[in-house]
């Protein structure tokens, strides 16, 4: 196994392009456990933690651009406000010293379909930014992403730079089916995002499919009946039938964690439920807040 | 490989380190630093928890390749003052006046965590103590000493400055 250590992004392509089996590395909660427990043997390990602009956010033209590299900890701490629901799904994310290493980009990269950070950035329309040294950059709509179990859209010389996404215009959600309140692997999870100005409700599913997945019917259905002009009361059968719709939308299997049909009950309370919160706070027009 | 790593403020060169190797073999097996404690092997436990740059993270999930040139404290470098007249900090004390150790086996890990949860937030509540040491399993004590033990520290350390 070699160890590669780019100092730079563009060193970072080069050495992906040139040993496409190399394995990137930033946090290692995933890859440092394959390695600990002999599962896994890159040709190299593809270190990128030296390379400082992973590790940073910004703004540019009303969208937040985030490194894939800002661990878990600081988008609750930095971008909690602009991003609830992300934050709330970081907060779930293992224990205080998983949250201060793990990351979005290594989330995405491994593609599990119970990733914490995958619903929230379904539910609010993320953008990821690929980029190869051959082809530059790519942008990729976080509803292509994933093409499998733990697999994703990326060519093999690409790595992952950064998320894009709008900051929250209404409320968002997340919610998480768990035996604790740490070290959870989602039994499964579903995460909430209105969007107000579109007259539009995104929503991401967890550990309910062989991928991550949006609830495209429950979205329609949702987006078409919510009185957005006159921010009236939402109906206890609307919320009701959003929940079956989201169920709907999942192919569970049954496992250790959990049977299909626990999943596909829990998810359509947890939707009904988060619906029902992030309506609430629409209606007392505490848009963006944040659940603790 | 060759690691240039800064450990508990003394510069080390370590070398023959494997390429797949994580910080905690390392620090065991190379440094003779056994304080932290090897246990999950995979973030679940905490009992290897040490400061990386100055952020508690799971010693077994950081690659021995990724702490070149970084600075690493473990639970050997708490205590103050000069080998052999060394002065506990005063997580270690505390861990010792109220019981919180039998086996002995988390305490290190959960020491390094309650020390940084005490130097970001002098006077944690109970919810932030049990929160900060969500990632820290502890199979003997059943908890409530180590609570008492870090209210004591926080207490302590409120007091001192």
């Amino acid at each position: 196994m070699e160890f590669l250590r780019p100092a730079t992004w563009s060193e970072a392509l080069g050495a992906k392009a040139e040993l496409p089996g190399a394995l990137p590395l930033q946090g290692g909660t995933d890859v440092m456990v394959e390695i600990n427990f002999d599962e896994r043997r890159p040709e190299a390990l593809l270190d990128l933690t030296r390379i400082r602009e992973l590790a940073e956010w910004d703004m540019t033209d009303g969208r937040l651009r985030v490194g894939a590299a800002v661990p878990y900890t600081r988008l609750i701490t930095e971008l909690g406000a602009s991003l609830p629901g992300l934050a709330q799904a970081s907060r779930t994310v293992g224990s205080p010293q998983i949250r201060n290493r793990g990351t979005v980009g290594g989330n995405l990269g491994a593609a599990s379909p119970a990733g914490d950070g995958h619903p929230p950035l379904l539910a609010a329309g993320a953008v990821i930014e690929a980029e190869s040294a051959a082809r530059g950059v790519r942008m990729i709509p976080v509803a292509e992403f994933f093409t499998g179990v733990k697999r994703n859209a990326l060519a093999p010389d690409e790595l992952i730079r950064a998320f894009w996404t709008a900051p929250a215009s209404g409320p968002q959600y997340f919610a998480k089916i768990g035996t604790r309140n740490a070290m959870v692997i989602a039994v499964c999870s579903f995460a909430i995002a209105l969007h107000p100005a579109e007259r539009r409700v995104g929503t991401g599913l967890g550990s309910a499919a062989p991928t991550p997945r949006r609830a495209p019917a429950a979205e329609e259905f949702i987006s078409r009946e919510l009185d957005w002009d006159g921010r009236g009361p939402l109906r206890e059968s609307t919320a009701r039938r959003f929940g079956e719709l989201v169920a709907g939308a999942a192919s569970p299997i049954d496992d250790v964690r959990g049977t299909g049909d626990y999943r596909r009950h829990a998810l359509s309370v947890m939707a009904r439920r988060t619906l029902t919160w992030a309506w609430n706070d629409h209606t007392t027009a505490l848009t963006g807040k944040e659940a603790s | 490989m060759r690691v240039n790593v800064t450990v508990n403020g003394s510069h080390e060169v370590v070398d023959e380190v494997w390429e797949g190797e994580s910080l905690l073999y390392m620090l065991r097996e190379r440094m003779g630093l056994p304080g932290s404690k090897n246990a999950c092997e995979q973030g679940e436990c905490g009992s290897c928890t040490v400061y990386l740059d100055g952020v508690p993270a799971c010693a077994c999930l950081v690659a021995a390749g990724q702490v070149g040139g970084r600075d690493v404290r473990t639970v050997e470098g708490l205590a103050e003052g000069p080998p052999g007249d060394e002065r506990l900090d005063p997580v270690q004390e505390a861990f010792l006046e109220t019981g919180a150790v039998q086996c002995g086996f988390c305490t290190p890990g959960l020491i390094v965590q309650a020390h940084d949860l005490i130097g970001r937030n002098p006077a944690p509540t109970d919810a932030e103590i049990r929160e900060a040491l969500a990632g820290n399993l502890c199979r003997c004590t059943g908890y409530e000493k180590i609570l008492d033990a870090v209210r004591l520290a926080a207490e302590r350390t409120a007091a001192a400055s």
